[in-house]
């Protein structure tokens, strides 16, 4: 028994452009918009594709590493390795070539992509997680607290970031783990500041003085009202992040803080890598660097055009 | 506060459901320089008034002048500066927002903006499911049925449960405040310019959405408006503020048939007259220049820099709110010169010396007083 059977969507036509025949006018969430945007942009389909290409080698190198036969560690000292006990380059046997202990570099490659991604991933989620609770905190409170906050902010941003980590690898000694929470910690401070501006300005909007006049307190104010309003925000640095985590992760294993050997990492590889190089062994700097180029440039590239979808001056509403 | 102004319309303890004393509300503004003086913007200055059970008390003046911020600070938003506000028989002036909690089923605000009263992210069925969730009432399965039914009881289709804000029309969104508002049966509804954002159409319909719950739930309204007819309309007593204080405060119809303060005059000269005949007749009085800064607002009379009638009297001395020119307890005004029956503002000058009134910014001094802008065709 409405007084208003029709949609908004159905009233607020006239003025418009005509539409299509056949095509109806719905209510979409920004969401949906983002996601119909991005499902349109060629660069973002490539990105996309390539990440997945690049998720599921690393999710099948056990199984690419049991069908060619050589383990990420195992060591073959007959058949890779020179005469002289060095490196040797790409042949039928080991595509990518070997290291210096006669490993297999094309399985190390696959198996460093495991450890690139899940840092990559894992100390992202760190560091939203973090920044989003401390976002909200600082920007809903204000006062105080958002000094507080701020100022810490301020001191951590102010520190280099590899000096504190080597520091914390000095304290603490290098494991897979304390990478993760070098890289999510240290990194918080970016998407912390994002929330608490976000959160500044929508504070100030009737609909979070309505929650308070219904008598929500500042939690459920925080995480009900505020949090999906900054989440796409939220969302877009998250993609961002992911490529600097793994370049992060990447430069603590090059300068022996991160990943301890013998897990197959990159940067760790091109660490190795370069005591080779000038020998000659251009094989081994080249297939980590490039699996790691490749790898940051498909997140930068998929996070810059999930930026622009979700950017509301985009173009494309019409799909 | 040191002189307590009477509190008009004198009414019995239950018949009064809420009592403001001298509320005053500032908030701090920082001026230019590290060293600067803290000033204060005098939002809410004074007021003193009384809502009776079940009536609908009405508020009116020109944008910024305070009504929103009074409404607010009686919903307890924002803390009070000083004065007192006692709703049902409790003194709630400093309760703490935990405190305040359990009182917020009773007293429920309806805002101006429907768009931005409600959180563009969230579906609707879940926003006005927020005071059951709120004050864990209800959950789940019986919380959507009471969802669904104040849907209904406002005028939404209920399957519209998961949609977003933005799926409806202004009208709609504003039912959808309404329902969250009346999910409790307050006691105390504050609506802050509930349909100021509607087209006219829709305005009678939320009004009489309104008027209804009233009727059925007995409701008490504090309607807040700028819309003097839709006040009329809607109110049994009506109260006007200029720059944070109350100039008069009378029943709906004698403020409108002999409104005593001269700002109320001016006001009322401002509403239009559907009937172009009887438009082109009226003289209308246009107040010269403009509401002067809350930060430093003028001495005695608030309103003397514009008014036509001001005389030294109203620079020197804060006119109380009281009786005047015989009216009864319910009618009062803040005015050292009231206005009588069929006055027109018009023929009057003020007698004050113009250096102590509008002084613009390249010096010249603005004539004061009203200038007639009728037989206008």
């Amino acid at each position: 028994m409405s007084l208003f059977p029709g949609t908004a969507a159905e009233i607020a036509i006239e003025g418009g452009e005509p539409l299509p025949p056949g095509r109806k006018i719905e209510g979409r969430s920004p969401w949906q918009l983002a996601y119909e945007r991005l499902r349109k942009d060629r660069t973002a389909k490539i990105a996309f594709a390539t990440i997945v290409v690049i998720v599921l080698l690393a999710l099948l190198a056990p199984i690419i590493a049991a069908l060619v036969g050589h383990g990420p560690n195992q060591q073959f000292i007959n058949t890779g390795e020179s005469a002289s006990g060095g490196p040797i380059g790409p042949n039928s046997t080991f595509w990518f070539g070997t290291d210096e202990n006669g490993r297999d570099l094309f399985i190390r490659t696959l198996y460093g992509a495991r450890v690139s991604l899940v840092v990559g991933v894992l100390a992202t989620m760190i560091s939203m997680a973090l920044g989003v609770v401390f976002g909200l905190t600082a920007g809903y409170l204000g006062g105080a607290v958002d000094t507080l906050i701020a100022r810490m902010i301020d001191v951590m941003l102010s520190i280099p970031f590899l000096v504190l980590a080597i520091s914390a690898a000095y304290i603490w000694h290098p494991s897979f783990w304390l990478v993760i929470f070098i890289v999510g910690v240290l990194s918080f401070t970016y998407p912390a500041r994002i929330v608490r501006g976000q959160v500044i300005s929508i504070k100030e909007k009737e609909f979070i003085e309505s929650a308070r006049a219904l008598g929500a307190g500042p939690l459920r104010i925080m995480f009900i009202d505020l949090l999906p309003n900054v989440m796409a925000q939220v969302i877009v640095y998250g993609t961002l992040l992911i490529p600097a985590a793994i370049v992060a992760e990447a430069s603590l294993s090059f300068l022996g803080v991160g990943i301890p050997p013998p897990t197959a990492d990159w940067g760790q590889m091109i660490s190795d890598a370069s005591g080779y190089y000038q020998y000659g062994s251009w094989w081994y700097l080249f297939f980590p660097s490039v699996a790691l180029l490749i790898t940051t440039l498909a997140f930068n590239i998929l996070g810059d055009s999930v930026r622009d979808a979700f950017d509301p001056r985009g173009g494309g509403l019409y799909v | 506060m040191s002189d307590v102004n009477p509190v008009p319309g004198a009414a019995s303890d239950d018949e009064v459901l809420l009592r403001v004393e001298n509320l005053v509300k500032y908030f701090p503004v920082r001026s230019a320089g590290l060293l600067g003086k803290r000033e204060y913007v005098h939002a809410v200055d004074e007021v003193s008034m009384t809502v009776r059970r079940g009536q609908t008390f009405g508020i009116v003046g020109e944008t910024g002048c305070g009504k929103s911020t009074l409404g607010r600070t009686i919903a307890r938003l924002y803390d009070v500066t000083s004065g007192k506000i006692t709703f049902d028989g409790k003194d709630i002036t400093r309760l703490s927002q935990r405190r305040m909690r359990p009182l917020r089923r009773e007293i429920q605000m309806i805002f101006q903006d429907p768009m931005g009263s409600l959180n563009p992210r969230r579906r609707v069925g879940s926003i006005i499911g927020d005071p059951f969730a709120i004050h864990g009432l209800a959950s789940g399965a019986e919380r959507r049925r009471r969802v669904q039914e104040l849907m209904e009881r406002v005028g939404l289709n209920p399957e519209h449960y998961n949609r977003f804000p933005a799926e409806f029309s202004g009208g709609q969104r504003q039912r959808i405040g309404v329902a969250r508002a009346i999910a409790f049966r307050p006691k105390l509804i504050i609506c802050d310019e509930p349909v100021s954002a509607l087209d006219v159409s829709i305005q009678a319909q939320v009004i009489n959405l309104l008027a209804d719950l009233q009727a059925e739930f007995g409701l008490t309204y504090l309607f807040i408006a700028h819309d003097l007819s839709v006040v009329r309309h809607v109110s049994n007593t009506v109260a006007v503020m200029y720059l944070g204080k109350l100039t008069e405060i009378a029943p709906a119809d004698d403020l409108f048939t002999t409104p005593r303060h001269p700002y109320t005059g001016a006001l009322l000269s401002a509403v239009p007259v559907p009937d172009p005949d009887l438009s082109d007749q009226r003289e209308q009085i246009i107040l010269v220049g403009d509401v002067p800064s809350p930060i430093m607002p003028p001495s005695g009379c608030r309103f003397h820099p514009r008014c036509p009638k001001a005389a030294p009297v109203c620079v020197s001395e804060v006119p109380q709110l009281e009786p005047r020119l015989g009216d009864g307890p319910d009618h009062v005004a803040a005015c050292h010169l009231p206005m009588a029956a069929g006055e027109n503002l018009i023929n009057f000058r003020p007698t004050i010396d113009e250096l102590d009134r509008v002084v613009e910014a390249d010096g010249s001094v603005l004539p004061g007083g009203a200038v007639s802008e009728g037989s206008k065709s």
